[in-house]
């Protein structure tokens, strides 16, 4: 029943009559297709077409009439539409009706120059709206002050919970491991010189100053930050925080202040615990791999660090808490309204509070290596 | 209600995203105790209108009067203020998903009234008993259906007893039943509460069936083409697009809106 589909010619006093036959449907086997620009050449003065033959068809020859059609227009040879089925007719003139026209899309086929421009608008924008979000979380905090917030207390004890004692496991396996780990490449560099005992100080000292705080901030990054832009991002595409501030809510007080006050508070405490948690995978190390006397590892651990060490570590991941809340926080409140846009503050919250912690760290190192601490 | 004194006015407003205007030159105004219902295809500026009344998005130029006061040119507290006196049920709802159907209520009661717990909740009870979802009270908005979510959105809006109430599409996504039942709610809260309402809809039925007074907003021209009763407009309308939209005649619409 179905016959092939084809495309055949015939011309006659200069008027080019197409014949289409057989089956023209999206599941029919491939037909030949005529190189029209060779077809329609100089002498040709019309089109017409002829469809008795032709048994099935769709937007298969609908998409075929569309390409001879417009060649044709190009070349301005008159085209016929007669012979074709009236369904088809109204299709390709419903194709043609110009209902919307949509808008002018500047940065299409820019070139270079006004590339590196809309980027560096772009960036500046960015600072500017970085600057801008500082400032209304110093305002923020005058109205937390003079009491003048609204927030509901439920929310802060609720971020107080989720930053604090429900991410201690994650913290404390990852603290445990890099303690671990630190005292396993030390012992190995430190044997070559009968120096072992120094694992309690490397460990003690890295942990507290450096890694503690790191990891501890960097896994807050992935687990808070994350949630943070997600939560406000949503709340965004669904029309929550214009609810909030239609009602004359601000917005900031209630959904960023209980997040970053959360945050910051938990912060070195987790940090703290962190550097705990380390020292006693080094401990584990000295004692069960190096033959340290546990005594004499604590000892030595005691020796190494002073409490200046731990102002350290304390200071900085209280800037990291704030890095993590600020950028969480930003990203969630700039979200556009769709789903993608709030897979894109995600991934940027997590990506910038990361880059911005490691900047700050090498900041407050080069800082308190001056002052001699 | 024969009170003839415009609640709310729009002079000259012009509405844009950066360089890029939405529309210009609306002016209109809403007497007190009416419907006003905006209309104009999708993409038109409705929603983006309804940003501007409700505080949202700072107008391009022009000004907005609530019972007289310039709310663009005001300070933050008067804004606040009468903030307070509008209610918005948004398209979607726009409940507060981590909070419960009846906290969503009470939120508003709890932050900016100094009524007590027992209080509060009597009257989350009969706001929820208004709009018809006595005892859902204890639902999280994931848990009802849209429906649902909507006059749980209706009864958050109508939480303070405002005398604005707003309506974003109030009808989107809503079967017919559903949604005429939601438009005979919105009549008898506006007789009850003495409310204003301003709805932004294309659902001819809905329009019928509310408006006092509406506004059309146009793609092309990028301004007001009409107001008035849309009963009369239909019918009286010196533009074409408006008797055609109102009449629901979308083929010789387009024709009429691209002749050339």
């Amino acid at each position: 029943m179905n016959k092939e589909c084809s495309l055949t010619t015939s011309q006659e006093d200069n008027i080019l009559c197409l014949r289409f036959s057989g089956s023209w449907t999206i599941r029919d086997k491939q037909c030949q297709q005529l190189d029209l620009n060779k077809i329609l050449l100089g002498k040709i003065q019309g089109l017409t077409f002829n469809t008795t033959d032709l048994t099935k068809w769709d937007s298969r020859m609908l998409v075929t009439l569309v390409n001879v059609i417009q060649t044709a227009n190009a070349k301005s040879i008159p085209v016929h539409e007669e012979g074709l089925p009236a369904g088809i007719r109204n299709l390709l003139q419903l194709t043609r009706k110009k209902v919307l026209t949509p808008p002018q899309n500047r940065t299409n086929n820019a070139g270079f120059f006004t590339f590196i421009g809309l980027q560096s608008s772009i960036f500046v924008k960015q600072v500017l709206q970085h600057l801008a979000f500082t400032g209304k979380i110093f305002l923020s905090y005058m109205r937390f002050y003079s009491g003048q917030a609204r927030f509901l207390k439920r929310d802060l004890s609720y971020f107080l919970f989720d930053c604090g004692p429900k991410a201690l496991p994650i913290v404390t396996l990852i603290a445990f491991l890099v303690g671990f780990t630190l005292a396993f490449i030390g012992a190995v560099q430190l044997q070559m010189f009968g120096a072992d005992i120094f694992v309690a100080n490397l460990v003690g000292l890295t942990m507290v100053r450096e890694m503690g705080p790191m990891m501890a901030a960097i896994i807050m990054a992935g687990r808070t930050g994350a949630a943070f832009a997600a939560q406000l991002g949503t709340m965004q595409v669904n029309e929550e925080i214009d609810a909030l501030q239609t009602m004359g809510l601000n917005p900031f007080d209630f959904l960023v202040l209980p997040r970053m006050t959360a945050l910051v508070i938990m912060m070195p405490m987790l940090a703290v615990w962190a550097d705990l948690v380390g020292i006693l995978g080094g401990f584990f190390i000295g004692v069960f791999s190096l033959d340290i006397s546990p005594n004499l590892y604590f000892q030595q651990t005691v020796k190494a660090i002073h409490l200046n060490h731990f102002m350290v570590g304390i200071i900085k991941s209280f800037f990291f808490g704030y890095i993590i809340a600020f950028c969480g926080c930003l990203k969630g409140m700039s979200c556009g309204r769709s789903a993608d846009a709030v897979g894109k503050s995600t991934t940027s919250a997590v990506v910038s509070s990361i880059v911005f912690i490691v900047i700050a760290d090498a900041l407050f190192t080069f800082f308190f290596n001056l002052i001699g601490i | 209600m024969t009170d003839q004194t415009p609640l709310i006015e729009v002079k000259n407003l012009t509405m844009a995203y950066g360089d890029f205007i939405i529309q210009k030159d609306i002016t209109f105004s809403v007497i007190k105790g009416s419907i006003l219902t905006i209309m104009g295809e999708s993409g038109c500026g409705k929603s983006t209108l309804l940003r501007h009344l409700t505080g949202l998005k700072s107008p391009a130029a022009g000004n907005i009067f609530f019972s007289g006061t310039d709310f663009w040119h005001c300070s933050h507290k008067t804004q606040v203020q009468l903030l307070q006196r509008c209610g918005v049920l948004y398209q979607s709802g726009a409940l507060w998903s981590s909070m419960s159907i009846g906290e969503n209520i009470a939120l508003p009661l709890r932050q900016f009234t100094k009524l007590s717990q027992d209080e509060i909740h009597d009257l989350v009870e009969l706001k929820l008993a208004l709009v018809g979802l006595k005892g859902f009270s204890d639902y999280l908005p994931a848990a009802i259906s849209g429906g649902m979510r909507k006059r749980a959105g209706l009864a958050r809006a109508i939480a303070l007893d405002p005398d604005i109430l707003f309506f974003d599409e109030p009808s989107a996504g809503l079967d017919p039943i559903s949604s005429s039942m939601l438009d005979d709610l919105i009549l008898e809260l506006r007789d009850s509460l003495g409310a204003t309402v301003i709805i932004v809809t294309h659902e001819l039925p809905s329009i019928f069936a509310l408006a006092d007074d509406s506004i059309f907003l146009d793609t092309e021209s990028r301004t007001m083409l009409a107001t008035g009763d849309p009963k009369i407009l239909a019918t009286e309308s010196d533009s074409i697009k408006v008797r055609k939209f109102l009449s629901r005649n979308s083929s010789s619409f387009k024709n009429g809106a691209h002749s050339s």
